[in-house]
């Protein structure tokens, strides 16, 4: 067993087997709650378990994939530029809408955490829970969070928009598509945007551009927010 | 030789972020400004979609898979929230309930403000 585990490959193909089965759930089962990131984060962790191997070992080969998450980043300029075309009707209603729902966000949670005594460090690394993944743990990395409860809180959120999203806006009378696509972009990045895609063209479209801009504004507001409350 | 030259292109963007961040002490985290970099370059047309499209496809259809490491972390962590974790979950849900809403809300109500304002100047220019 050592063998095998104490080769740097040994993380990483642990990985790419904990995903492509996530994948493979996720696409039979066409479920949100079976999000590929989350079961594949549950399938490494219970074969590290069960075979009681230690997370260094595994975590030797994983760091590699963990050099990705910048550039991973840097790519995610292509499919705003791809979209910033849109912007271009309802500019104004839109930038609102991002602004408004991040500000809400990191507010939220903020003043959530402080009524519920949660420690300042999960306080800080739940802070971009609503951005998407590689700028929230970028974010969460550099107000002295922990990433690892930070890509939790990122799942958890994307899982409750893509569950709820279209609940939501029914009850609260969101009926403007274009109101649609970037409340559950912002609300809750690429996990909700798959949901959107399937409500409508509109929907989708104007959700995946909102997910950049969240992310930006957030990375923007957030530390601020974060001296004036805490 | 397509995929090694956009991959360059790539890390060298995020490299120089990193740089502005951590060394010219710019107040944003090094990957965003990489991709604030790259968006610039895009618009200006100085790099053109082709130049980076591949490889940039590859990342973002599996964008996802590059967060397994960082989960798997809280193994290491899950001391840190086991006595939390309920209450983190709620948190979770219910903000991000409050933001779904706020958003719609907000965007609706800019929609039909500048429908009100568009109906007013009609209406002027028709007296």
């Amino acid at each position: 067993m050592n063998a095998i585990t104490s080769n740097l490959l040994f993380g990483i193909i642990l990985s790419l087997i904990g995903f492509e089965i996530g994948l493979f759930i996720f696409r039979k089962t066409k479920f949100p709650l079976f999000n590929p990131l989350l079961l594949g984060i549950l399938f490494v962790i219970g074969v590290l378990k069960l075979f009681n191997i230690d997370f260094e070992d595994y975590d030797r080969g994983a760091s590699f994939i963990n050099l990705f998450l910048g550039p991973a980043t840097v790519v995610l300029a292509v499919p705003l530029y791809k979209q910033l075309e849109l912007l271009k009707s309802n500019w104004a209603a839109i930038s609102v809408g991002i602004f408004v729902g991040s500000l809400v966000s990191v507010v939220s949670v903020i003043l959530l955490c402080m009524l519920f005594g949660v420690e300042e460090v999960l306080t800080v690394s739940l802070i971009p829970k609503s951005v998407t993944t590689p700028i929230g743990i970028e974010l969460s990395k550099s107000l002295g969070g922990d990433d690892s409860v930070t890509v939790m809180a990122i799942i958890i959120s994307g899982i409750t928009g893509a569950i709820f999203a279209p609940l939501l806006c029914k009850i609260f009378r969101i009926i403007n598509e274009v109101a649609v696509g970037v409340a559950i972009g912002t609300a809750s990045h690429a996990v909700g945007t798959s949901k959107a895609l399937e409500l409508g063209q509109t929907q989708g479209a104007m959700s995946s551009l909102s997910i950049g801009l969240a992310g930006i504004i957030t990375v923007i507001i957030a530390p601020l927010i974060f001296k004036i409350l805490m | 030789m397509k995929i090694l030259r956009q991959l360059t292109l790539i890390i060298g963007l995020f490299l120089i972020g990193d740089f502005c961040s951590n060394v010219l002490h710019f107040p944003l985290p090094g990957n965003i400004i990489g991709m604030l970099l790259l968006l610039f370059l895009l618009i200006t047309k100085i790099v053109k979609l082709s130049m980076v499209e591949d490889v940039a496809d590859f990342f973002l259809n599996h964008l996802a898979f590059f967060f397994i490491p960082a989960g798997v972390r809280l193994m290491n962590t899950f001391g840190l929230i086991s006595s939390s974790i309920i209450r983190i979950m709620l948190i979770c849900i219910f903000t991000t309930f409050l933001v779904i809403v706020t958003t719609g809300w907000s965007v609706q109500g800019v929609v039909s403000l500048n429908g009100k304002i568009k109906r007013r100047r009609d209406e002027r220019n028709n007296i």
